[in-house]
């Protein structure tokens, strides 16, 4: 339980602390402050692990009267992969983002916002209440927008501008279905939601609050604001940006989906969500593949990857949740959601150390960096086989899980985009690839420190060995989930 | 001891790969030592367990992943005659390449894909269920286009993306197979024959189209086999280890492991797909002959040939006779030693000589006189000369294919032969009775290059005069059909 409130308060303190230092002082107590919260959150998911979910009553008071915490095996995975991954932003960011390199203000800005991030990602990860949900994902995408604009360029801030407007109207829409719910049932504690007396307007309470956090999920048609805003950002808070800040809406919308609103969940709806999903990965790779600048193609990847988190609404949503395929799906989807986190972080900031390197992330500039930085290069494709989902990486074992109930539920389209997608993923990390393995070799690239280097090969490492140690990670996403549990296929 | 030794068996050649992509480019003794120190130790280990395997034993080593994943190695004697294969010729051919590159760069990323190749390769002809053969399969895909690009030039680099514009599909079909099949039947493994009735005929049918297309594409099976031809541009050892220590051979293994230990050659009957599987390996064998008849380069040459005869096996598995099984199988090892010996000699030839055309062979046989004796051997093991190792694989085949009431067979192999000499004996003449050009220049006072050629050559002789003991070739795989898929 202490481990719970040290991974919710201890981000919030930190930021707070960190507008107060000294220059000097402020990376060495980020970076102390992201190890204690990698080891509170390790110590988290210890704790589900082997006493089942952790529930806090914040203040003592018990829903309705109050608000309750809850740490159950998905949001201790989820809080234990983002802990990984801002621990290796803030070490890749020490290099990247000193004043002298980046200016002042973004030498300055990047921490308090990266550690507001983080708190506010915690927050929406442990919250049993839509209010609470709401406060926290508001949090999360002013500070979202702010990374976005951190640079100061005319880019970026078109960028962010769009980003907030996506992210204010879907706010808006999810705080209209919040209300509605309210109105209808006077809690929105999501166990005593789970078993209200159903009331005329819940389809209309979750259609809102669906459209508002699909917008911020960036599921297509909503997902023209991501691209230039994750490749307009300083690559860190690009890493953030993309692996990150969609899975808290994502987790949300499963929430309501499988946790408060189950009885909602007609099969057209969950249909429509999927299709959704599976026209991303098409679209989402398509453009991917035409795109001529590393950050680009990897921003445009992430529209593709999200998408395949969707087809776990028809394959173990609504009816689908009682049958025997519905524990792989669910969890092949939080597979994705995981290991296209470690992975996509890794993306991002080998690109930002090719932008540290050469001043540019063009393909064209790109070529026969392999050879100037081989543990770069050696990450970059680390990362791009799990994004591939080709083995024994974590996108492979969400994939296979997925593939297979999609086979059982007798919905093969499904798989088939699986099988698509994967392809078209192939296609469109081969280029930079190929780049940074061709023969000419860069005249004048920076030195890197090894340091830094290898920090994103650390977590493209772990997106593999997420996929070739998946029983642990398995085990533990059944731990408090939604829907009897079953064993998978 | 029974668990650990498939394991330890696939680290010998996974913590060489693992370490010496972390070597400098200089350490060369190190990186030599510790690649050459691992193939040795891989080849006790397999002696060691040939013994107790043909007194009847199996290891087996269990790692469960998600449920459903269960990666199983298991030691059968299938799995070791490939090991066997591999294993020899990953030596022979580290002590060739280090001869070959000697102090050009990157020579640790080389070794270390190598090195990971060969692994996957290990582990690949080790799975015991369909599911860790997909995920070795992949990795034998994934550590080979390093490989293939090596060079790093604009030819290499366009190798390397055919390669994997022919090999990602093809894993998603493989992908798609193998997850349909197990949607119904759950996780197969390849001692457990799975239960087929839970699919309609038609399904099974589709199944096994997927599943061919999937491993056909590492096999070279016409129209699948553009790769091949074109990864020529790889430096020479790369050549040996696709053409006959690890790529093709996976593919043609697929083949095997599919047929027999998938579906059965019983149902392979009864769905009719074996005939159609054999005419398509027949049309794959006169083509590749054919093809290779066009091109004046030598590895070009090569690279056609054994689009062809990588299809003996496939030919043999797809007949599901017992004898045709043999033939094919023991093809595998035949074929393996013959075209490595004609690669080692193809790249002394052009790192001695300069030459790369076969217009260039003129009088070669007496500038390298060792190098055209191995060349000559493999060219007339490849035609199937008495008493050479190619011999011993059509006849088993000609047999196999009048056992299974498919005479056809006897044609096919009649017209391959034929072409195997049209286009393989020309080469022989410019070698040895051809003047040779007056600037002519080469020599091969190498003998890391010229000495595994030589034990190649000599082992392909050797395997087809002693194809009557029980050690050879043909008597293992003569132990595997009758012991595993005998009547």
């Amino acid at each position: 339980m202490s481990a719970l409130v040290v991974v919710l308060t201890l981000p919030l303190v930190t930021a707070l602390t960190v507008l107060l230092l000294p220059a000097r002082a402020r990376v060495p107590v980020v970076l102390a402050s992201s190890a204690l919260i990698v080891l509170a959150a390790g110590a988290l998911a210890l704790a589900v692990w082997h006493g089942g979910p952790v529930t806090l009553a914040v203040g003592g008071w018990a829903p309705p009267l109050g608000i309750a915490l809850r740490a159950d095996g998905l949001a201790a995975a989820l809080i234990m992969m983002s802990a990984l991954v801002m621990g290796a932003v803030a070490l890749a960011a020490q290099f990247e983002l000193t004043p002298d390199r980046v200016g002042a203000r973004m030498g300055f800005g990047f921490w308090p916002l990266m550690l507001l991030l983080w708190a506010a990602l915690n927050a929406v990860y442990l919250s049993r209440d839509l209010f609470n949900l709401y406060v926290g994902v508001e949090l999360l995408s002013l500070a979202a927008v702010a990374l976005v604009a951190l640079s100061g360029s005319a880019q970026a801030l078109a960028a962010a501008l769009r980003y907030m407007i996506f992210a204010l109207a879907g706010s808006l829409l999810y705080l209209a279905g919040v209300v509605l719910a309210y109105g209808a049932h006077g809690t929105l504690d999501i166990g005593l939601l789970a078993v209200r007396v159903p009331a005329h307007t819940d389809a209309l309470a979750l259609g809102l609050m669906t459209a508002g956090l699909l917008a911020k999920t960036a599921l297509f048609p909503f997902h023209v604001w991501l691209p230039p805003a994750h490749a307009g950002a300083p690559a860190p808070a690009s890493a953030l940006l993309s692996a990150l800040v969609p899975k808290a809406s994502f987790l949300i919308l499963i929430r309501l989906w499988f946790e408060a609103m189950p009885d909602l969940a007609s099969g057209a709806a969950l249909l429509v969500l999927a299709a959704l999903g599976a026209i991303a990965v098409i679209w989402g790779g398509v453009l991917a593949l035409v795109q001529k600048r590393l950050k680009l193609i990897v921003a445009y990847s992430t529209v593709a990857q999200l998408g395949y988190l969707f087809f776990i609404f028809p394959l173990a949503g609504g009816d689908g949740s009682a049958q025997p395929w519905a524990a792989g799906a669910w969890t092949g989807a939080m597979f994705q959601a995981l290991s296209h986190g470690l992975a996509k972080a890794a993306m991002f900031l080998t690109a930002g150390i090719y932008i540290a390197a050469i001043g540019s992330d063009r393909l064209g500039d790109l070529r026969g960096l392999a050879r100037t930085l081989p543990m770069t290069g050696f990450a970059f494709a680390l990362a791009a086989i799990t994004l591939m989902g080709l083995p024994p990486s974590g996108g492979f074992t969400a994939k296979y899980l997925l593939m297979t109930s999609a086979f059982a539920a007798g919905q093969w389209p499904w798989a088939l985009v699986l099988a698509g997608g994967g392809v078209l993923a192939a296609a469109y990390l081969y280029r930079p690839i190929a780049a940074l393995f061709a023969q000419r070799a860069q005249t004048a690239a920076r030195p890197i420190p090894r340091a830094w280097q290898a920090v994103p090969l650390v977590l493209a490492a772990l997106s593999i060995l997420l996929g070739l140690l998946s029983a642990i990670p398995f085990d533990l996403l059944q731990i408090g989930r939604p829907a009897p549990a079953q064993e998978g296929l | 001891m029974t668990a650990a030794l498939p394991v330890l068996i696939l680290l010998t050649s996974l913590i060489p790969a693992g370490v010496t992509f972390f070597l400098a480019q200089d350490s060369h003794g190190l990186r030599n030592s510790l690649n050459l120190g691992g193939a040795v130790l891989k080849l006790g280990l397999i002696v060691w367990m040939l013994f107790a395997v043909a007194g009847g034993a199996t290891y087996e080593a269990t790692l469960p992943l998600a449920p459903g994943l269960v990666m199983l190695l298991r030691v059968d004697a299938l799995a070791l005659l490939f090991i066997s294969l591999s294993a020899t010729l990953w030596f022979l051919t580290t002590i060739y390449a280090i001869a070959y590159f000697g102090a050009k760069p990157e020579l640790s990323r080389f070794f270390g894909f190598f090195s990971l190749c060969v692994a996957a390769t290990t582990g690949l002809a080790l799975s015991g269920s369909l599911i860790s053969f997909f995920i070795f399969f992949e990795l034998l895909t994934l550590s080979t286009w390093p490989l293939v690009a090596h060079k790093q030039d604009k030819p290499s680099l366009s190798a390397a993306r055919v390669y994997l514009a022919y090999a990602l599909p093809g894993s998603a079909a493989l992908l798609w197979a193998i997850i349909w099949l197990e949607s119904a039947t759950g996780p197969v493994l390849f001692t457990d024959p799975p239960d087929l009735s839970a699919l309609d005929p038609y399904a099974l049918r589709a199944i096994f189209a997927l599943f061919i297309i999937g491993v056909g594409v590492k096999a070279a099976l016409v129209p699948l086999h553009g790769w091949l031809p074109a990864a020529m541009a790889a430096p020479a050892p790369v050549s040996a280890l696709l053409h006959a220590v690890a790529v093709v051979k996976a593919g043609a293994f697929g083949v095997v492991r599919i047929i027999y230990d998938v579906f059965g050659a019983a149902n392979v009957i009864a769905l009719g797909v074996g005939v159609p599987l054999a005419a398509l390996a027949s049309v794959t064998i006169i083509w590749g002959s054919l093809r290779a008849l066009q091109q004046d380069e030598i590895k070009k040459r090569l690279a056609y040939s054994t689009v062809s005869q990588v299809s003996y096996i496939v030919l043999g598995a797809a007949l599901a006779s017992p004898l045709a099984m043999i033939g094919g199988l023991v093809h595998l090892i035949h074929q393996g030693l013959m075209k490595i010996t004609l690669f080692f000699c193809a790249g002394i030839y052009d790192e001695r000589a300069g030459v790369k055309k076969i217009t260039g062979l003129n009088g070669m046989g007496q500038r390298l006189p060792w190098t055209s004796v191995c060349f000559s051997l493999g060219a007339m093991g490849m035609i199937g000369l008495p008493p050479l190792a190619g011999f011993v694989s059509k006849f088993y085949l000609g047999l196999g294919g009048l056992e299974a009431g498919a005479p056809w067979v006897l044609g096919v192999l009649a017209a391959s032969t034929l072409l195997n000499a049209t286009y393989f004996l020309p080469l022989l003449y410019r070698l040895w009775f051809l003047p040779a050009a007056p600037d002519a220049t080469g020599n091969e006072r190498a003998p890391a290059l010229v000495i595994p050629a030589v034990v190649t050559a000599a082992a392909a002789v050797g395997v087809g005069l002693l194809a009557a003991s029980p050690i050879s070739p043909l008597g293992w795989a003569t132990l595997i059909v009758t012991r595993e898929y005998g009547p």
